[in-house]
């Protein structure tokens, strides 16, 4: 044994079960190669029949109008936009394991990355659904599309937050599928080799690009890998930026704030970490893959939580006290009255919001609560409905009652048909992610062979004997060995 | 500054103007007046006033009065002949007869005698009338003894309806004869003696119907058509066919010109009589209820024009519905919690019963300060037969009626009918009713930017705030000592600056002149095709109004009962120069004109909504629905889940009704947003005009729709780039209230206010002067405004 391959005991172990390589093929191929399990089917309906909701819901919407809402004169944007932002910062988490832990070299992402980028392609996708089909007139929708065109030619207008949207989320989209897809090469042509019907035979095949393992396509693949890394690090942090400026560069007490960059991408962190959580605590059970997705992952993500949650609440507190530093009677009272004043209107969402995201989490500096499955899974759930409230507070809370006290608002509460593109989305996500879970390996393979040999607990535990030798002994030893 | 003083019993459009307003019970106006006749030297014997607040308000006013001989005027709200003889001798006795009446040109309208009409009910009664023609009258609906004017029909042995359309009496009417609608009628007027009207027919009649004179003539076995015999009258009275065709072409005459105001005679003849008979007026400890007539639907006979009932009531900012005006007091004792969330935040609103005269009514119920205590108020004119046209329809309502007919609240005295009643009985049903309202905030929460008002004496005292404001606003944003707006709006943007070449749009509007009608609303509807939505939409705030009042209460925050005053505050587009709507748009479907104009490419539009989001004036409005038919989806009208729509929506939308569309405006579809345009049709035409008679283009040429409509020229409109115009006076004329509203926000609205100034002593948000009252009578004119007495408008 070479020591290069040599960590400290003090790391746990990310692969357990005394694994070999053929045993990782095995145990993450098995759900792709098996008939999927009555739990499978049962989820995959129940997601088809959310999306169906959501498929009805937006024909509504298109067919009969933005009043198939109850959004108003004073409020124009509600559940939609909010839904857009929170879809949007789910994806980061995906994003950050991928890129920027894979530049920072962190071992434990290979556990959880695929999943995660998953995640995100899917949440992007969904966060995609609510700008298109909030649009009044939808059908000319490719209007915010700046080409050559023969309507004079009209240009799309630079200036708005909203066109960047549209470049930020979409050039997201497309690096994040790219990594995820270039990722998943090397699976795919396991997949391939393993099949034993024809047709996953040719649908690997084809969807592998011919992928034979050779030294050549591993060092192309390395080197795609770093560089796509290196266009997504700047994503994760510019996206939710961009999303930020929608509110940040307007003009409505609440929304106009330059700490919103930063504060975004917190929340988003924040909020992805979230739902890698419950998405996995599900995954590593139902497909048996606990051995892969370990204790260990659960708690370090459990303290991205901890970390970016304070990060947020942090952020909460500064806008709250520039709000009233800044001396300006009218974002002062944005916040004290819609907000901190728990008998308006909204006052409860405010104090949701902070309970969720800001003390909540606090939990998690307890190493216990970290590494208690339930206690994670519940918390992943509840930063999640934090951070939807983050958004809905944002968004409506500012807007409900903003310059002029003649245009404030009556109650907003949503139509069946904005719960239904909600839960529509919900439907889009679980439904594709159940396919990808039948359909692909959810954890990549080959990565974690390429850390099984250093992280697995069986080669970890050979090291064992070295870690309580004496430096003259360790050398003696090391050097009788050559 | 003129003062304007008003005694009355719920808060009114014209109370809500006064500088100082006073509140009594409706059984009391004869009494007020009395004090105030007695209390201005009129030999009468002054009643006692119990109210110790309106007893001293007398006293002011007739201080007030004796001291301006000459040059005040007490007007009668109440149609109670001896009520009316008390005034006429408070106002020979202040000097007002020749000087502020002219006894020489009357007006000519409401000059109908409501005993004339129960005398014809009680000669029917008898069997002596055998034939009955109706026209431009509703009884059966109007008179408070609706089922005795059934019963009395039923004896008419021929009874005759000429209507435009179908009403309660024409079904009863043995024959309806259709008559031409106004546009397609030939008629006349004078309104006031020397004051010439002329109509004349704009279209051919659509449906085979006939003008009623015309009809009466056939009858008669005239040969000549009504239109010659018209011709004919007025080309002799006018002493020939050309100065009929002037007045044809003019549409009106003014033939009084300035002739010299005349005093006529004053009689004190009767004062005694009347002064008895007004201490006889009965009273009662109990609750009393004021019928009035809204400011849109008046006495009921347009309730088939949606726009009028689209129109938010200048008060209480309700639509499609009329409701029991109460006091907060009143609200305390009905348990109503009018402080809390449900109650603002939610349409819902609670049913009281109204029990009197044996008569129990259930209405919603909207809580008003400014109201006296035992009174509530209740605007006629609702509650029409719903079988008699759509608008007519509330299908959320059992009974199906838009509102509640009250006339039958109302009672004969033996002279006059009288709007009020007494002897009332409120109760909380704890039930709900959804009310429609525009606006669900009273307050404008101390923002000065939005809203600037101040009383004449704190103005005199500082007059340069209003200014000095402005120059600190530029002075701490440019950083620059000495800074003017110029600097201002050249600092601040990272764009280019427009240089404002050849026309520049602007607007003044004078919050002093604006008393809240809604005039302006109703002529911009008409003007841009803007979309009337119906109740089931007011109610989700998708109402469509380009232009709209903004109504504020200025309470003592201690007693949220005593109103201090009430501001009117005209809002739309402020075609910003720096417009927030503008840059956030990402197709650039609103964006600005070379002439300052911030405009909307409806094509281009897809419906974000971002633009609306990022106004900080809330004025864009977007089509939520298929309001108009003018979307490619076919049958998208008939939602059931959510947003039904009613059926005025579907009535504007006929073939028929369509016709009141403005040819030169676009017909917006659903899900494109649309504003305030500064009638841009208007702006191109007249544009076009000038260029035809090849001159530059001028005031004349521009008349927007909301400022034509203003009987009070609040609404001042024109190029500000011409030094001759009327918005560069104005701007020029009044620098001390010039102000933009959130003008800290470096928008560059294009529209600017005039700050209120109120002639009265009382202290309002935190003002620290004392006795205005110097203040009053005609010094420092803005136009001359009559105190008034009792003005039920």
């Amino acid at each position: 044994m070479s020591l290069i391959r040599y960590e400290s005991q003090a790391r746990a172990p990310l692969v357990e079960g005394n694994k070999t390589y053929h045993d990782v093929t095995e145990d993450i191929c098995r759900p792709v190669e098996a008939k999927p399990s009555k739990l499978w089917w049962v989820g995959f309906i129940i997601s088809l029949g959310l999306l169906g909701f959501g498929v009805v819901s937006i024909y509504m919407d298109i067919v009969y109008g933005t009043g198939q809402w109850n959004l108003n004169k004073t409020i124009g944007w509600g559940w939609d936009i909010t839904n857009f932002v929170w879809w949007v910062g789910i994806g980061h988490a995906g994003t950050l394991i991928s890129a920027i832990l894979l530049l920072f070299r962190q071992g434990w992402r290979t556990g959880v990355n695929r999943a995660a980028e998953a995640m995100t392609i899917f949440a992007v996708m969904c966060a995609g659904q609510f700008p298109i089909w909030h649009m009044g007139r939808v059908w000319n929708g490719f209007f915010v599309m700046p080409y050559p065109n023969t309507r004079g030619p009209l240009w799309v207008n630079f200036n708005s937050p909203l066109l960047w949207d549209v470049f930020a989320i979409s050039t997201y989209f497309t690096v994040s599928l790219l990594f995820w897809y270039s990722g998943l090469l090397p699976d795919l042509a396991t997949l391939r080799d393993r099949a034993k019907l024809k047709w996953s035979k040719f649908f690997y095949g084809l969807a592998a690009f011919g992928w034979t393992g050779s030294t050549k396509h591993w060092q192309r693949h390395e080197a795609l890998s770093l560089v796509l890394a290196g266009l997504s690090t700047p994503l994760v942090l510019s996206v939710h930026t961009i999303v930020s400026f929608d509110f940040a560069t307007s003009v409505i007490p609440g929304w106009h704030t330059t700490i919103f960059p930063p504060y975004f991408v917190a929340g988003a962190v924040f909020s992805g970490f979230a739902m890698v959580q419950t998405l996995l605590l599900i995954t590593r059970k139902v497909l048996a893959l606990e051995q892969y997705i370990t204790m260990e992952h659960i708690d370090v993500m459990n303290k991205v939580i901890v970390l970016t949650g304070s990060i947020v609440g942090i952020a909460y507190l500064t806008e709250l006290f520039m709000s009233w530093y800044s001396a300006s009677p009218y974002e002062w009272f944005a916040f004290k009255e819609n907000r901190l004043n728990v008998n308006s209107p909204y006052g409860w969402s405010y104090w949701l919001m902070m309970g969720c995201n800001v003390l909540s989490p606090q939990i998690f500096w307890f190493r216990k609560m970290r590494r208690n499955i339930l206690v994670t899974f519940f918390m992943s759930i509840l930063v999640n409905i934090g951070m939807w409230f983050e958004r809905f507070v944002i968004i409506v809370t500012s807007l409900y009652r903003d310059y002029l006290p003649s245009s404030w608002s009556t109650y907003y509460t949503p139509t069946i048909w904005e719960i239904g593109f909600y839960m529509g989305t919900f439907g889009l996500f679980f439904t594709c992610y159940f396919l990808f879970s039948k359909f692909f390996p959810v954890i990549a393979i080959a990565e974690i062979k390429h850390i099984l040999k250093k992280n697995g607990d069986s080669y970890k535990a050979a090291y064992a004997k070295e870690e309580m030798e004496s430096y003259d002994e360790f050398e003696h030893n090391q050097s009788h060995h050559h | 500054m003129s003062k304007h003083y008003q005694f009355e019993s719920f808060l009114s459009m014209t109370g809500a103007n006064a500088d100082e307003r006073f509140n009594h019970r409706s059984s009391e106006t004869g009494a007020v007046v009395a004090a105030l006749a007695a209390a201005v030297g009129v030999s009468v014997a002054a009643p006692a006033i119990s109210n110790a607040k309106v007893k001293a308000g007398i006293d002011k006013v007739a201080k007030d009065l004796l001291a301006n001989k000459g040059q005040g005027l007490v007007i009668c709200g109440s149609n109670d002949v001896n009520i009316q003889l008390l005034v006429n001798a408070i106002n020979n006795a202040i000097g007002a007869y020749g000087t502020t009446i002219d006894w020489s040109a009357p007006l000519n309208y409401r000059q109908a005698i409501d005993k004339d009409f129960s005398d014809l009910l009680t000669e029917i009664e008898n069997g002596t009338v055998g034939t009955l023609m109706i026209y431009g009258a509703n009884p059966v609906y109007t008179w408070p003894e609706q089922d005795r004017v059934k019963k009395a029909l039923s004896k008419v042995k021929l009874k005759i309806s000429f209507a435009e359309k179908l009403d309660e009496i024409s079904e009863l009417s043995d024959y309806l004869v259709p008559t031409h609608h106004f546009l397609e009628s030939w008629g006349d007027g004078e309104a006031t003696t020397g004051s010439i009207g002329f109509l004349q027919p704009t279209i051919a009649p659509l449906f085979k119907t006939r003008q009623w004179q015309e009809t009466l003539m056939v009858w008669a076995g005239k040969t000549e058509p009504y239109a010659d015999f018209f011709k004919n009258f007025w080309v002799s009275r006018l002493g020939g066919e050309t100065a009929f065709l002037k007045v044809l072409q003019d549409g009106v005459s003014l033939t009084r010109g300035e002739a010299a105001i005349s005093g006529g005679s004053y009689s004190a003849a009767g004062i005694e009589g009347a002064v008895a008979a007004v201490n006889a007026i009965p009273k009662s400890s109990k609750k009393e209820v004021v019928l009035y007539q809204s400011n849109a639907l008046g006495s009921g006979t347009h309730p088939a024009n949606p726009w009028l009932q689209e129109l938010p009531d200048p008060i209480t900012k309700i639509t499609w519905d009329n409701y029991a005006m109460i006091s907060v007091s009143t609200a305390d004792e009905l348990k109503i919690d009018y402080k809390s969330n449900d109650y603002e935040y939610y349409p819902q609103k609670p049913i009281i019963a109204v029990k009197v005269k044996g008569k129990e009514l259930k209405l919603p119920i909207i809580v008003v300060p400014g109201m006296d205590n035992n009174t509530i108020a209740v605007a006629l004119g609702y509650g029409r037969t719903p079988s008699l046209g759509t608008t007519y329809v509330d299908e959320h309502r059992e009974d199906k009626k838009v509102g509640v007919d009250v006339y039958p609240l109302s009672s004969f005295n033996g002279t006059s009918v009288n709007l009020y009643t007494i002897d009332a009985e409120l109760t909380n049903t704890g039930e709900n009713y959804k009310l429609a309202q525009t606006q669900i905030h009273n307050s404008y929460e101390g923002r000065v930017e939005v809203v600037k008002e101040t009383t004449l004496a704190t103005f005199l005292k500082d007059k340069e705030h209003y200014a000095d404001d402005a120059k600190h606003l530029y002075e701490t944003y440019t950083k620059k000592k000495g800074a003017t707006r110029a600097d201002y709006i050249k600092s601040g943007t990272l764009y280019a600056e427009h240089e404002p070449q050849g026309l520049k749009w602007g607007m003044s509007i004078d919050m002093n002149a604006c008393f809240g009608c809604g005039a302006c609303v109703i002529a911009c509807h008409a003007e841009n095709n803007v979309p009337v939505v119906g109740k089931s939409e007011v109610l989700r705030y998708h109402d469509m109004h380009w232009l709209r009042i903004d109504r504020y209460y200025v309470s003592d925050e201690n007693d949220p009962n005593d109103l201090k005053g009430v501001i009117f505050q005209p809002m739309m587009c402020q075609h910003c120069d720096n417009a927030p709507c503008e840059n956030v748009c990402p197709v650039a479907a609103t964006n600005h004109s070379d002439e300052g104009l911030n405009q909307m490419a409806y094509n281009r539009c897809i419906g974000t909504r971002y633009c609306a989001n990022n106004c900080p004036y809330k004025v864009r409005r977007f089509n939520w629905l298929d309001y108009t038919g003018a979307d490619s989806f076919p049958n998208n009208q008939d939602q059931t889940v959510v947003g039904k729509l009613d059926p005025a929506v579907f009535h504007m939308n006929d073939d028929l009704t369509r016709m009141v569309l403005n040819p030169d405006v676009t017909v917006r579809s659903r899900g494109v947003m649309e504003k305030c345009s500064m009638c841009v049709q208007r702006l191109q035409h007249a544009k076009l005009d000038a260029k035809k008679e090849g001159v530059p283009l001028k005031d004349k040429h521009i008349r927007l729709a909301c400022s034509s409509a203003c009987a009070a020229d609040a609404i001042v409109f024109g190029n500000i780039n011409d030094p001759e115009s009327a918005i560069t006076k104005e701007r020029e004329d009044n620098p001390l209230r010039t102000f933009y509203v959130l003008e800290q926000l470096h928008v560059l609205p294009n529209v600017n206010y005039l700050a209120k100034i109120r002639n009265t002593d009382e202290i309002i948000g935190g003002d620290d002067h004392h006795g205005a009252a110097e203040g009053h009578g005609a010094e420092a004119g803005h136009e001359a405004k009559p105190a008034a007495e009792g003005a039920h408008h």
